[in-house]
């Protein structure tokens, strides 16, 4: 990275992540960019200048190069928040690591989420969201859906997935919710503590007494293979529980919250549960729950008419990519109809979401029983009232009123 | 039509086999393997978009 590069290309003035105004739409000043080509300049909070990619074939061409380098522990890769700035050289298992690394790590995990897996994952998350909808339905007729919904199915799914000890249930619930909700660095370092104290005894008792979750067959995988790398296996664990946790919850609330928003997609697909698989798709493309990528280019990359230098930080635009008119016709229009293929709100390339089956399944049918059992379903406060996430945040509301 | 699959790039995301569940399938280990003689595609034309769907580039198509 050199500061007398002149790149002419965009603003370098636009500093990056924005804050979103609508919950499901890209904040307005990117898609001002969108005109000006698939690349275009940001800086980010600390001042560092930044690539930022829109292009929906240019961005799935980067993510697949393995000169752009998804390496944490790089002595300068690119902060985007500042509360991450300190990562106390902690290494993070697959999503901060590059091949081969990052291959084994992946190649030991595929297995616990396989196509197979997830779907013998489905009657037990369909139970949980009945239960769920039960509760919900007694207490009635108003709720946050976020706290009674979106955020109890992906903490359950998880747990279960891992082999959590269901008596543990709770505490493990309450300190990975502390962890993504904190507000301060502190109550999330604390989280943290603790729930790295929990997982690190909860791997010694599955090493003794083996069970049948992904945990005890990554311990069994990494026997078989040699020794057993104790805090590689609880800090996957923890990658585990925040990459499948707070973006999971955002799909649930942001996806019903944008189908309340479009009542006569709402009514397609009450008419035709058929639609749900297609409706999750096109949520994921549209609402692009995690909104960006950050990558660090090891080598010199031509792209879009432009030099990627090495050293130079690149944040990858999911909303943008996914709301590319070259790649959709008319990308800002909700339509559960379209096929809404090759979005990429799980990403692409080598570090494409490793729990994407997870999530479609929870998804699919948290929204497609919550449509069919609650017709009346409604917002209980006026759309733009609804409190959302900051622009650096998986996107989706804090809280979410509801009533029926 | 010829299908060829790189097991050794496969990550497991399993979107061929959610693109053209006829054709692909994963093995116990989540890796990609196409189903028993289904290896020429089988006549189903959403085959096609799977090479473009994989996030690794794992899967090509050769012929017609
Ligand atoms: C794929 C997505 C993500 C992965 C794999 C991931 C992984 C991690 C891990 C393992 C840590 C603990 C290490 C440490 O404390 O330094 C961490 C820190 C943290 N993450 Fe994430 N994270 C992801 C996305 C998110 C999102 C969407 C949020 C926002 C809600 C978030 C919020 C935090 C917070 C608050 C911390 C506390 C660390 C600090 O204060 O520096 N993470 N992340
Ligand atoms: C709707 C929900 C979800 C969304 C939008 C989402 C999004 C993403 C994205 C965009 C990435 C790529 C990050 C990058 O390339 O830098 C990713 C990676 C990842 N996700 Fe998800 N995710 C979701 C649910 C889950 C769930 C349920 C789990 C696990 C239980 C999970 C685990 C992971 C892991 C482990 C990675 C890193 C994979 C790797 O580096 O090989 N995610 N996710
Ligand atoms: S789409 Fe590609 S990476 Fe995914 S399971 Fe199929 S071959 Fe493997």
């Amino acid at each position: 990275m050199t500061e007398t590069d002149i790149r002419p290309t965009g603003s370098p003035d636009l500093s990056f992540p924005q804050d979103r105004t609508c919950p499901y739409q890209p904040p307005k000043v990117y898609a001002d960019g969108r005109g000006q080509g698939p690349l275009s300049r940001v800086e980010l909070f600390d001042g560092r200048p930044a690539w930022m990619v829109t292009g929906h074939a240019e961005g799935r061409a980067l993510l697949a190069d393995p000169r752009l380098s998804s390496d944490w522990g790089h002595p300068v890769f690119p902060v985007v928040v500042q509360r991450t700035e300190d990562r106390g050289g902690l290494a993070f298992p697959l999503i901060g690591v590059d091949d081969p690394e990052h291959a084994r790590q992946r190649r030991m995990l595929i297995p616990s989420f396989g196509v197979k897996r997830m779907a013998a994952m489905r009657p037990l998350i369909q139970d949980l969201v009945d239960r769920l909808l039960d509760d919900m339905l007694e207490k009635g007729p108003t709720a946050d859906l976020v706290s009674a919904f979106a955020l109890p199915v992906p903490s359950m799914a998880i747990c279960e997935l891992l082999g959590v000890p269901y008596g543990d249930h709770d505490f493990f619930e309450e300190r990975s919710r502390d962890f993504v909700g904190a507000a301060t660095s502190a109550e999330a370092d604390a989280a943290f503590a603790a729930l790295y104290g929990y997982l690190h005894g909860l791997v010694a008792k599955k090493q003794a007494e083996p069970g049948d979750g992904l945990l005890d067959e990554l311990i069994a995988r990494q026997l078989e293979e040699g020794a057993l790398d104790h805090n590689e296996v609880v800090m996957i664990a923890l990658v585990l529980l925040v990459a499948g946790h707070e973006t999971t919850v955002n799909a649930i609330a942001l996806g019903a919250l944008t189908l309340l928003e479009h009542p006569e997609q709402l009514e397609a697909l009450r008419n035709d549960p058929g639609l749900i698989s297609g409706t999750v798709e096109e949520l994921l493309r549209f609402t692009s729950v995690s909104d960006y990528m950050v990558r660090m280019a090891k080598e010199d990359i031509e792209v879009g008419g432009e030099t990627i230098k090495a050293g130079d930080a690149v944040v990858v635009s999911i909303s943008l990519m996914n709301r590319d008119a070259k790649a959709y016709e008319d990308p800002d229009t909700f339509d559960v109809r379209r096929n809404a293929r090759h979005h990429v709100g799980f990403g692409h390339g080598i570090h494409q979401c490793l729990g994407q089956n997870l999530a479609r399944a929870e998804i699919e049918i948290a929204l497609g029983t919550l449509v069919t059992r609650i017709p009346g379903l409604r917002l209980a406060v006026p759309v733009d009232e609804v409190p959302i996430k900051a622009g650096h945040d998986a996107q989706g509301p804090v809280e979410l009123p509801v009533t029926w | 039509m010829r299908i060829t699959i790189d097991r050794d790039r496969c990550i497991g995301s399993g979107q061929c086999v959610m693109t053209a569940p006829g054709v692909f399938t994963q093995d116990d280990d989540a890796v990609v393997a196409l189903l028993p003689g289904q290896e020429d595609g089988a006549g189903d034309p959403r085959v096609r978009d799977v090479p473009m769907a994989c996030p690794v580039q794992a899967v090509t198509i050769s012929g017609e």
